[in-house]
């Protein structure tokens, strides 16, 4: 294996070897820094920065065709389509009533999700930076749903889930009858929100747990000299010196919840109804899913999320440049 | 065992804390790891099984017998009290509280039996054909190829790629090297999920709809991958790379030999962070392939729920073997991979 290994890598450095000592020489080795830059520039302006630009020029231009060319210039006729609404607190009143009701949706899901999550994770981290027993097990554990793929998160709750799940079967073995939760709107959307805590938390106690570990010693054992209670010592030390962390933990796991997809596709597919339709599932019904594929408006909800996104980073690249003022 | 609970900051006592922060961890555990368990042991169970309610823990199956005059299998009873009680009967059908029987050895005499005087009859039965039927009935052995040959190639492309741009950013001194990497790390703000209507239009006109390509390419140049390597490489000395050069290296070989061995435990981290994403990537795939043969595993997992509502036992099988690679690789780089996560702050 190692041999093999060995091999190919000898091989792939001769492969190139002598092109690259060609460049070079023609070159000068100071400009072999653009060779080594080139592949990853070429892709990042193919796939990143080229569907930018695309991307306006989709969403002011109107039909199903995928090709530039083909397309009539609408304007800003896809965004007034979208944001055509009598009241944006009622998606009935909207002309894309599904729009709006994924920007609900998605408002709702971002605030328990994160808000839980945070919450849940803080307390994890709290605990296993305590001098407990079997630490490295436990800290395993909540991490290991973050590993998995989020169609294998949503198939396993679904099984549970499922009419004839264990769930059901618990409830009605604790004599509180069964409940269809992947069809009723409420349940479903708490599902939703449990499942994407369950599967995303770990990764937010590593983070926290690694902040909580950076705060020195001295500062507790100054604080248990002067006899300070455990719960003051939480709110007046752990908890300020923490904050840095808890803006990163926060504005990352906001920029995830915005975006949140494929776990709740595979689990309720939106449904029952719109309940659980978020934005990106919007998007992707619009523009993939049902024709005729309406790229237009797809694109222009797009840069409506890109536009949240932008001011979310902006804030916590504020937040964080003034603690580190105050600091 | 007594050591082992009592021995916590110093007192000799547990108090209230300890005990909420133990049920926490307790409940946590069975939160994390139950559902999970559950899978697995459920995809080792018959159809049958599956379809009873309530269900299980363990694979224990009813058993069927095959009674002459019947076309289907019947379900075997032990019949525990009542006029019948102490025989082994087969089940007919169920009229309300009743059961229309049969005894296998009379075929032609029906009995009925109160449904709460009898036990179904049960044998642990591990059902393995919920795995080989995965071979033999379904494509699974093309669906593991595509999302292997995927991660890999997308995986060895990302490090050579991220690698150089890194080698370059870290170690040459050039006009626009600042804006390049601000450029890169900007991409960051920008995640694919909010550019896939121009992203399909770049991709379908170079002709990749469908091949695993389309997965490949838009995927292999990652800010992430460049940020972790560039910062590693910072800390080897320059020293080193000049020393080489002197004894007439090409630059190629100073990257090669020289800095990319020195970089592993990153490479290392970030040859993991491109296994995950790739292997569970959904969203991007679902657009951009659309026939079965090229589906990835996810992919394929998604159409199976959606086809085979029914036919549990083949999706749980599958969606084992899908979760299995992964856990294997957490089981033996577990703290390797947290330490890489906590330091690096990426996921």
């Amino acid at each position: 294996m190692t041999a093999l290994f060995r091999t190919l890598y000898e091989g792939a450095f001769n492969l190139f070897e002598k092109p690259m000592r060609m460049l070079q020489y023609s070159l000068g080795a100071h400009r072999m820094a653009w060779v080594f830059l080139l592949p990853n520039l070429l892709i990042f302006g193919l796939f990143t920065y080229l569907p930018i630009l695309l991307n306006i020029w989709y969403s002011t231009t109107g039909g199903d065709r995928i090709l530039l060319g083909d397309r009539d210039w609408v304007g800003g006729d896809n965004f007034a389509t979208l944001f055509d609404c009598g009241s944006y607190l009622d998606p009935n009143s909207c002309r894309r009533d599904l729009f709006w009701r994924a920007v609900h949706n998605t408002g709702w899901f971002v605030v328990l999700q994160v808000g839980f999550m945070i919450l849940l994770s803080l307390i994890a981290a709290l605990i296993l930076n305590r001098n407990i027993p079997l630490k490295g097990f436990f800290r395993a554990v909540f991490f290991y749903p973050v590993l998995l793929s989020p169609v294998v998160v949503a198939l396993i709750w679904k099984w549970i889930l499922q009419r004839n799940g264990v769930l059901n079967a618990g409830m009605d073995w604790a004599g509180m009858g069964t409940v269809n939760w992947l069809l009723d709107p409420s349940w479903a959307f708490f599902w939703i929100v449990f499942v994407s805590i369950w599967a995303n938390m770990g990764f937010y106690v590593l983070i926290l747990l690694a902040g909580l570990q950076a705060i020195p010693g001295d500062v507790y054992e100054a604080a248990e000299m002067d006899g300070t209670p455990a719960w003051r010592q939480l709110v007046r030390i752990t908890l300020p010196l923490l904050t840095p962390t808890l803006l990163v933990v926060m504005v990352l796991s906001l920029i995830r919840a915005v975006q949140a997809f494929d776990e709740i596709y595979v689990l309720t597919g939106g449904g029952p109804g719109s309940a659980t339709t978020l934005l990106i599932q919007y998007i992707y019904d619009v523009g993939f899913a049902t024709r005729p594929r309406q790229f237009g408006l797809a694109a222009a909800a797009s840069l409506v999320m890109a536009g949240v996104l932008l001011v979310l980073t902006l804030l916590q690249l504020a937040a964080t440049r003034k603690r580190a003022e105050e600091g | 065992m007594l050591r082992f609970l009592t021995q916590r900051r110093g007192r000799d006592r547990l108090d209230m804390t300890d005990w909420i922060a133990f049920g926490f961890l307790g409940l946590g555990v069975f939160l994390m790891l139950g559902p999970v368990l559950w899978l697995t042991l459920s995809s080792f169970k018959t159809e049958a099984a599956l379809q009873e309610y309530p269900p299980k823990l363990l694979p224990l199956a009813p058993q069927f017998v095959e009674v002459e005059g019947f076309e289907t299998a019947l379900q075997r009873f032990q019949v525990v009290s009542g006029e019948h009680a102490g025989r082994e009967l087969a089940q007919v059908r169920r009229v309300g509280l009743n059961a229309q029987m049969v005894d296998p050895a009379n075929p032609d005499e029906r009995l009925n039996v109160h449904i709460n005087d009898r036990e179904a009859v049960r044998a642990v039965q591990v059902e393995t054909e919920n795995y080989t039927g995965l071979f033999t009935r379904f494509n699974f052995l093309r669906y593991f190829w595509n999302s292997t040959f995927i991660t890999v190639v997308a995986t060895v492309l990302t490090v050579l790629f991220n690698s150089m741009a890194a080698f370059a950013l870290a170690k040459y001194r050039f006009t626009g090297r600042n804006t390049v990497f601000l450029l890169i790390i900007a991409t960051l703000m920008i995640p694919p999920t909010v550019t896939l209507v121009p992203l399909f239009l770049v991709v379908s006109q170079m002709g990749l709809i469908n091949s695993p390509w389309a997965v490949i390419w838009p995927a292999i140049a990652t800010p992430t991958g460049v940020f972790l390597l560039r910062q590693y490489m910072l800390t080897i000395p320059d020293d080193l790379l000049d020393a080489a050069r002197m004894d007439n290296a090409s630059e190629w070989r100073v990257y090669w030999k020289i800095v990319l061995p020195l970089s592993a435990p990153a490479l290392a981290v970030l040859i993991i962070f491109s296994v995950m994403w790739r292997w569970n990537e959904f969203l991007w795939p679902l657009i951009v392939l659309n026939r079965s043969e090229g589906f990835t595993l996810q992919l394929a997992l998604n159409s199976f729920q959606g086809e085979l509502q029914t036919a549990w036992s083949s999706l749980l099988a599958m969606t084992v073997l899908t979760l299995l690679p992964i856990t294997l690789v957490f089981a033996f780089l577990q703290k390797f991979i947290t330490q890489g996560i906590a330091q690096s702050g990426v996921k």
